[in-house]
């Protein structure tokens, strides 16, 4: 039985005989399919181990949150989901990271065509020096779409899909800096869904944003999630509970504790996650 | 790492056993005026109750302020919820309490109906589950609370048995009959004092493990 003293000098009882940790890796029972399972993943910048043995599975259509302190690997392990750190020298991971059930670190991969079925949007909204149909377009260009018909149907279902399209439809040829941040950040969205992905991983996508512009971010999170599997990384831990289906807990580079995230946040299991959770670490 | 947030929950943590304190003198005191029939006790009872609201006022306005600027998480969560839970229960219990004093008062107008055998025990065995509850509270026991859980079906039993031997009062002569009605409620009063006592072990094991018991089949409680 776990007891928890009221008396916050001593140990609570359930670290007494600490068991490995070994964290729950599976969704819960209803059968959501898996849309990126990972197994057994290690992540090394040069010599530093930054990852340690993360296994887990992340449902589609689902929002799922990775929270943790700095330096914990949340932001590493997200972007090795779209091989984002292959850019990074030195850097290299082992073990398995499938999506669809393919593994997404085979030789042979198209890098490519992996980033644009897993978009990815960043803490700093970072637009292109462009108009804000141009931010849009201009990758679907590069994707080869040519027609001008079919051009702007995309950048305005892009916008539309971001909630963004009634603040822009009669600016869109702007400069995208003349956007507030939150409107950047948005735009950034619209971006990265403009190339059709399956994933968005969203790398603390509001925290540099004022709170009405957070509420937007998250209020889209919420719709995105019908059509997408989005993986976000927050520091932000309200911002997890209001958001995420499921939690997964980083410490140190490895997962401490994956769950319901209203598991994690009434009742979390590990005596780690429930001191960070309640803000009583270090 | 101490939190400033410890502090607040210490604070509420503190009137809430001290709201504890004054409820268990008021269900001994009821105790007292009722074997005792001693009318003042009674109606200092009655007096104290505003005490006791005035401390579930302060605490539930303490424990909101505290979820609107921490939004506490986990344990402080399950504390804040099982204080929301349990501060009216122990609010009710005292006025099960002033109850009593009430039918004592009516009770005192008239000769003692007779010497009773069930009742005393009765209040006793509430007052016990009432006292051990707040124990379970103070030391976050979920095997207490499930102790304390676990006595509340005697105090049934032995509800029902204080209302048959009052019905044989009653058939015995038709004059003993408004004064075993006002003893019948006595005996109720305690039976609640005792489902309140239950209701608060219910929240020390939410607390103590996240486990909600409450409307559970007993075989699953564990």
């Amino acid at each position: 039985m776990t007891t928890i003293s009221m008396d916050r000098s001593t140990t609570p009882s359930h670290t007494a005989a600490a068991p490995p940790i070994v964290p729950e890796t599976k969704p819960p029972a209803q059968e959501t399919p898996i849309k990126i399972r990972v197994e057994k993943f290690d992540f090394y910048y040069g010599e530093a181990k930054a990852l340690h043995g993360i296994s887990l599975e992340v449902p589609e259509r689902q929002v799922t949150a990775f929270i943790g302190p700095s330096g914990c690997g949340k932001s590493t392990f997200l972007r090795s989901i779209n091989r984002m750190n292959d850019i990074i020298p030195e850097a290299r991971g082992e073990g398995t990271i499938e999506i669809d059930g393919k593994d997404i670190y085979a030789p042979g991969t198209d890098v490519v065509a992996l980033r644009r079925r897993v978009g990815m949007v960043f803490q700093k909204s970072n637009p292109f020096p462009k108009s804000i149909y141009e931010n849009i377009a201009y990758g679907l260009r590069i994707g080869g779409v040519r027609n001008k018909r079919q051009l702007n149907e995309i950048v305005e279902q892009s916008l539309i899909r971001a909630a963004l399209w009634d603040e822009v439809k009669d600016r869109l040829h702007e400069s995208a800096f003349a956007l507030s941040g939150g409107q950047q950040q948005r735009l950034c969205i619209a971006r990265a869904l403009a190339v059709d992905p399956e994933i968005l991983l969203m790398d603390e996508p509001a925290s540099a944003l004022d709170p009405i512009a957070t509420t937007k971010i998250e209020e889209l999170i919420w719709d995105l999630k019908v059509n997408y599997t989005i993986v976000i990384v927050t520091h932000n831990m309200q911002q997890a509970a209001r958001v995420s289906d499921r939690t997964a807990f980083f410490m140190l580079g490895r997962l401490v504790e994956y769950s319901d995230t209203k598991t994690i946040f009434m009742n979390p299991k590990e005596k780690m996650t429930e001191d960070y959770v309640t803000g009583r670490f270090g | 790492m101490h939190r400033h947030f410890d502090k607040d929950i210490e604070d509420i943590k503190d009137l809430l056993l001290r709201m504890g304190a004054m409820v268990e003198d008021a269900i001994s005191e009821s105790i007292r005026a009722l074997l005792e029939r001693d009318t003042s006790l009674a109606e200092e009872v009655i007096r104290n109750d505003d005490r006791i609201d005035q401390m579930e006022l302060d605490i539930d306005r303490r424990t909101l302020e505290l979820i609107a600027k921490m939004q506490p998480a986990a344990v402080d969560l399950r504390f804040v919820a099982a204080i929301m839970k349990i501060t009216p229960e122990l609010e009710r219990i005292a006025d099960l309490a002033q109850d009593v004093c009430e039918r004592v008062i009516e009770l005192n107008r008239e000769p003692q109906l007779k010497a009773m055998n069930a009742i005393p025990r009765l209040a006793h065995d509430a007052q016990t589950m009432v006292r051990q509850s707040l124990d379970a509270f103070v030391r976050v026991d979920a095997n207490l609370a499930r102790q304390v859980i676990a006595m509340d079906d005697n105090v049934d039993q032995q509800t029902e048995q204080s209302f048959r031997e009052l019905l044989t009062y009653m058939l015995e002569d038709p004059r003993n009959i408004s004064r075993a009605i006002r003893m019948t409620f006595v005996g109720k009063y305690f039976e609640r004092m005792a489902d309140g006592a239950t209701n608060i072990c219910e929240m020390v094991v939410y607390l103590a493990e996240g486990k909600m018991i409450k409307h559970v089949h007993e075989a699953d409680r564990i």
